[in-house]
């Protein structure tokens, strides 16, 4: 867990971060999100003291971070940034594998836990361990930037900007990636964006921040349906909202059950439960249907989704 | 290994003649056939060879030790105030030609090998500082901000990360101090240092062509022979640091 009590932090006489309260919950990932210069990423920086606060207190598990060894602090936190920050001098698996050993882990360990990750994080160990950084793509070099945050395993993982600088279908599939693997090893996140939609994507719970303050704090359901200010209402897109709702809720919340799951026909096409229901609309409106068939991960056909329900209950 | 091949085929040249240069005389009789005496032996040209290398070696050594430290330490977060002062001093010396650091340094340190020992360092440590100061703000400020924030000290920064990036750089620094401290060493024969440029002064001063033959040949292999180390040095820090470069 990470406490920030009346956090302020100010560079000369000008206030980046005025007096913010944060609480962010083990296993939880909060996205601070905001135009630039509002101060996420000073807010991120100060939480594993890359930069000093000025006043107040940042607590981790309880804990008053300034009492504790900036690089013991660190150690503990996986930190992810928007140019990767790989060494170009040191191949992928030595990269991935800077934490362990500076913690000193023996050799076999390390090994094995480059091996683990780089498989968890889609790399293909044989092809990708001894390139270097240069050689890669954006999208596997952040890959590799998300394994060496992950390596030591640590409590907690700071993401700033992480996919800011990557295509979008390349970033999307990171996105994806990330919910994935946030499902498995939950790490207590605190992730910067200035992309709203990622926010939405992957946050449990959104701090919208502008000025330096956390103008709203709270779930993404909750921030499109009861945006604070005005500020927060034109950042989520007033009009944009109906969609951004569906996208967040999967089908499997509005589907009608078959008593049974059934076998389909081959070939037959539909949606996964764990779509959205924007994509579903968007799939009704393109094949002009009325209901869509609905598969689970072992490709039986679980149930059905029907317009009207879904323009109903949707959003 | 082939990489080593054309610095020790020189070396080997420059060694053989040095040690033979009163052999071939007969060559140099036909170059200045109006004088007596056409090899010079007022010293061995092994031993010219030998002080010649010394001076250029001590000055090297502590003019890349002081230049690191320097660039090192103007970079450092205590030390930032003094970067810009440092890299315009590094700049600015290097405008001065060695003959003038000579004029300057005798009436201070009098003739001798003390003298261009002291102008060498000073000014051998300036090409150096300048690419240390280079290389290391050239380091990509991603990769120092990822090494601070996944949990390094300071140190371990600097020694895994910023040297090793920044010695590539640093190498061709130390290449360039090297390559003109050859050169300036011979000027220090005027003033009374016993280098390689004895012949060449005493050529001048005699009007014997083969004298100063003797000498020029005998820098010129000298210059290329460092050079020719330092390029499979570079090769082999590309080989072993940045692999991205090397072909």
């Amino acid at each position: 867990m990470i406490e920030l009590k009346h956090v302020t932090r100010r560079f000369g006489s000008t206030v980046a971060v005025d007096n913010i309260n944060l609480t962010i919950e083990t296993g939880e990932v909060c996205v601070l999100v905001g135009s630039s210069g509002c101060g996420k990423s000073t807010t991120l920086r100060m939480i594993n003291r890359l930069l000093p606060h000025s006043e107040g207190e940042i607590l981790v598990d309880g804990e008053d971070i300034t009492t504790m060894n900036p690089e013991q602090l660190r150690l503990n936190m996986g930190y992810v940034i928007q140019g990767t920050g790989l060494f170009p001098h040191w191949t992928v698996a030595r990269n991935i594998a800077m934490v362990p050993q500076l913690l000193k882990w023996p050799r076999e360990r390390i090994d094995a836990r480059v091996h683990e990750l780089m498989t968890l994080l889609d790399l293909d160990p044989a092809a990708h361990a001894n390139k270097y950084p240069q050689q890669l793509s954006g999208g596997q070099a952040q890959r590799v930037g998300v394994a060496r945050a992950l390596a030591a395993d640590p409590n907690i993982l700071l993401m700033d900007e992480p996919f800011g600088a990557l295509d979008a279908i390349t970033r999307e599939n990171l996105q994806l990636e990330m919910l994935r693997i946030q499902k498995q090893v939950r790490k207590t996140t605190v992730f910067v964006t200035h992309d709203i939609d990622e926010a939405l994507k992957l946050a449990t719970r959104i701090a919208v921040m502008d000025q330096g303050r956390i103008i709203q704090h709270d779930t993404p359901e909750n921030i499109l349906r009861r945006p604070a200010s005005e500020f927060v209402e034109n950042l989520v897109g007033k009009q944009d909202r109906g969609l951004k709702l569906m996208s967040l809720r999967p089908v499997r919340e509005l589907m009608q059950a078959h008593p049974e799951p059934k076998i389909p026909e081959s070939g037959a096409e539909g949606l996964k439960e764990e779509d959205s229901l924007r994509l579903a609309l968007s799939v009704m409106l393109w094949q002009d249907a009325q209901q869509v068939p609905v598969f689970n991960a072992r490709g039986e056909e679980t149930g059905v989704i029907t317009r009207e329900r879904l323009i109903q209950e949707g959003a | 290994m082939r990489l080593w091949l054309p610095p020790v085929l020189l070396a080997i040249l420059l060694c053989g003649l040095s040690a033979s240069m009163p052999a071939l005389e007969p060559l140099f009789q036909w170059v200045q056939p109006d004088k007596q005496q056409v090899v010079y032996e007022r010293e061995s040209f092994l031993f010219l060879l030998q002080n010649h290398l010394l001076l250029v070696l001590i000055s090297a050594a502590v003019g890349t030790l002081v230049a690191v430290a320097g660039g090192i330490f103007a970079t450092r977060p205590s030390g930032r105030d003094f970067l810009p002062l440092v890299s315009q001093v590094a700049s600015i010396g290097q405008t001065f030609p060695p003959v003038a650091v000579l004029a300057l340094a005798v009436p201070v340190l009098g003739f001798g090998e003390a003298p261009i020992l002291v102008a060498l360092m000073l000014y051998g440590l300036l090409p150096i500082l300048r690419n240390t100061l280079a290389g290391l703000e050239g380091i990509s400020p991603a990769v120092k901000e990822a090494a601070r924030g996944m949990g390094m000290s300071p140190l371990q920064v600097l020694v895994r990360a910023e040297l090793p990036l920044a010695g590539r750089v640093i190498l061709a620094g130390i290449r360039t101090s090297v390559t003109i401290n050859i050169a300036t060493a011979a000027i220090g024969s005027t003033i009374g240092a016993r280098t390689l440029g004895d012949p060449v002064i005493a050529g001048l001063v005699n009007g014997n062509t083969a004298y100063v033959l003797q000498g020029a040949i005998l820098i010129g292999l000298l210059a290329l022979t460092t050079d020719s180390l330092f390029e499979a040095l570079e090769r082999t820090w590309d080989r072993r640091f940045s692999p991205q470069v090397a072909v």
